[in-house]
């Protein structure tokens, strides 16, 4: 119970963290190896904005929700404009040029942020009990057992991801924009013959995506702490979630990052976070062999 | 009304085109034919701002549009129905008409209107593109390019594997543009759609625009269709 708790704010999290590198890829067919940085520097720039902001730590943190994605979005989009595009989005490059980009974003935070891991207060946190039931003297009785307890804070994570998720999605079955990313991304060309200036909405949806990761870096960090290395599980973990759902399918990369979280969640809590690892791993070569484009990914990338 | 002037163009380096002329004036069908491969895709790709210009000139209404970045070339009233409809496939038809009415921001009758021309799609609206048939996707290509109420509208083999009476309801609407008085430049392979419908007919050769000449002059000399298209 507790572990399918914890779990699912693993879930949570990573599911906002794998849409935005979906989202890049989907659209742009990019591999965004930077991914995780741009998650780390939510975390770092969340941080910053809650303890130069007194008072409350909800104002704090409430301004962090607004600032961080948005800073990054807005990084991430330059970052688009001034060296993706220049090497024309070739899928080889676009890699080489992510992973400078993720030492490049790493080491600048190592030199301003340092090496510390540093916490940021939640806005709320009420201790919960939770209520268990059991088959006891008369009848199916309800308790509340000493030490099942989560936080107010952990349900409001989930929460805010699930309605983060919906407005993805609201975003790109229900609006222009969401209907101009769509076409872009299955006739770059066509698209292009139509009016659609394809390379402001790459920039947009690098934005968007490094922005999501962003704001899964906010939630979590009243929960871990921001620390400038903090970007490489979630990348790893963002890529199983990738593969497993289907590059580029909001719907699978959701369920794959439900089905990883809470496992990583369960196993972490009863064996061991390594061992979770390596189950989400051998998941991944596993689909790799017998499906390749995914659980429920719709074609081949 | 669309001029081309010596335009150069290719894939990398990989020159296709060399020294291309031509022009259509409003209420014109121009044909393009050749060979496979000889460059009439290229051509057309080029035209829409897809394909880099190494050099030359491409204006419509004497508006430069050859060096326009790909999205601008478009909202100058260019429609385009390319080669193998390349619709966009897992959107619905009325997301596809969408796309089209957004290029220039066309007004609902023009929607209207396209609807009126091909009354299918309009029984169809929320199926998706792949899921029509040969046809309704040729259909659907040209009225995605009709949205935008072009000025020029060119079309790359629309009669491409089509049986007979679609290839009639796709010519019906090309001479009704034309009729309207809008510049049509026509890629076709079968010789006598070309007779029937053309004002001039271009025959490209291995890159290069060989030859413009009038149907009448086709219809009598077998020597130009054996030399260009070697039937
Ligand atoms: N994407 C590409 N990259 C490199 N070369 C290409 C590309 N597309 C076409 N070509 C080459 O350009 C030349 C002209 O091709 P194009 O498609 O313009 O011919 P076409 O006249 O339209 O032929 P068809 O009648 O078969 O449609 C061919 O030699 C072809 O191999
Ligand atoms: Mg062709």
């Amino acid at each position: 119970m507790l572990a399918a708790l914890e779990g699912a704010v693993t879930a949570a999290v990573l599911a906002l963290t794998a849409i935005g590198l979906s989202l890049v890829f989907g659209v742009m067919r990019v591999v965004n190896v930077a991914h995780g940085e741009f998650y780390m520097l939510g975390a770092v720039i969340a941080w910053s904005v809650a303890t130069s902001l007194g008072g409350h730590p909800a104002i704090g943190f409430a301004a962090a929700l607004v600032i961080a994605p948005v800073v990054v979005g807005l990084l991430a989009a330059a970052a688009d404009m001034t060296i993706l595009k220049r090497i024309n989005y070739d899928p080889e490059r676009t890699i080489v040029a992510t992973i400078g980009l993720l030492y490049i974003i790493q080491q600048v935070t190592l030199m301003t942020y340092g090496p510390e891991a540093r916490p940021v207060e939640p806005p709320f946190n009420h201790r919960l009990a939770l209520p268990w039931v059991e088959w006891g003297e008369q009848g199916l009785a309800l308790y509340w057992p000493w030490g099942l307890s989560t936080t107010s804070y952990k349900l409001a994570v989930i929460g805010a991801a699930i309605v983060v998720l919906l407005g993805v999605w609201v975003m790109m079955t229900r609006t222009k924009i969401g209907l101009i990313m769509r076409a872009t991304q299955l006739d770059r060309d066509m698209a292009q013959a139509f009016g659609i200036p394809v390379e402001r909405v790459y920039a947009i949806v690098f934005g968007i995506g490094a922005g999501l990761a962003a704001l899964g870096a906010v939630l979590i960090v009243p929960i871990q702490q921001a620390y400038y290395l903090m970007g490489a599980d979630p990348l790893l973990l963002s890529f199983i979630v990738v593969i497993i759902g289907g590059l580029g399918s909001l719907p699978g990369t959701v369920l794959a990052a439900l089905l990883i979280g809470m496992s990583d969640g369960i196993i972490s809590v009863f064996f061991s976070p390594t061992l979770a690892k390596i189950l989400a791993t051998l998941l991944v070569a596993l689909v790799l062999v017998f499906r390749p484009q995914g659980l429920f990914g719709t074609r081949a990338a | 009304m669309l001029r081309v002037e010596a335009i150069n163009s290719g894939y990398g380096n990989a020159q296709v085109l060399r020294d291309v002329s031509l022009d259509v004036a409003a209420g014109e069908i121009l044909c393009l034919m050749g060979r496979n491969g000889a460059g009439k895709t290229t051509a057309m790709k080029t035209i829409m701002g897809l394909l880099p210009l190494m050099s030359g000139r491409i204006t419509l209404d004497g508006q430069d549009v050859g060096r326009l970045p790909a999205h601008e070339v478009a909202r100058a009233g260019i429609g385009y129905i390319p080669q193998g409809r390349r619709l966009f496939t897992e959107l619905t038809v009325a997301q596809n008409l969408e796309i089209g009415l957004m290029t220039r921001k066309s007004g609902p009758h023009v929607r209207t209107r396209v609807l009126e021309l091909f009354p299918r799609l309009s029984e169809r609206l929320n199926q998706r593109a792949e899921t029509l048939s040969g046809g309704e996707q040729q259909m659907l290509a040209t009225a995605r390019a009709l949205c935008i109420e072009p000025k020029v509208l060119i079309l790359d083999e629309p009669t491409e594997g089509l049986q007979p009476s679609m290839i009639e309801a796709i010519r019906d609407v090309v001479v009704r543009l034309r009729n309207e008085g809008v510049a049509i430049l026509l890629v076709e392979q079968r010789v006598d759609a070309v007779l029937a419908l053309a004002d001039r007919v271009a025959f490209l050769e291995n890159g290069i625009l060989a030859e413009t000449v009038t149907p009448e002059r086709m219809r009598t000399d077998a020597a130009l269709l054996k030399r260009y298209l070697g039937v």
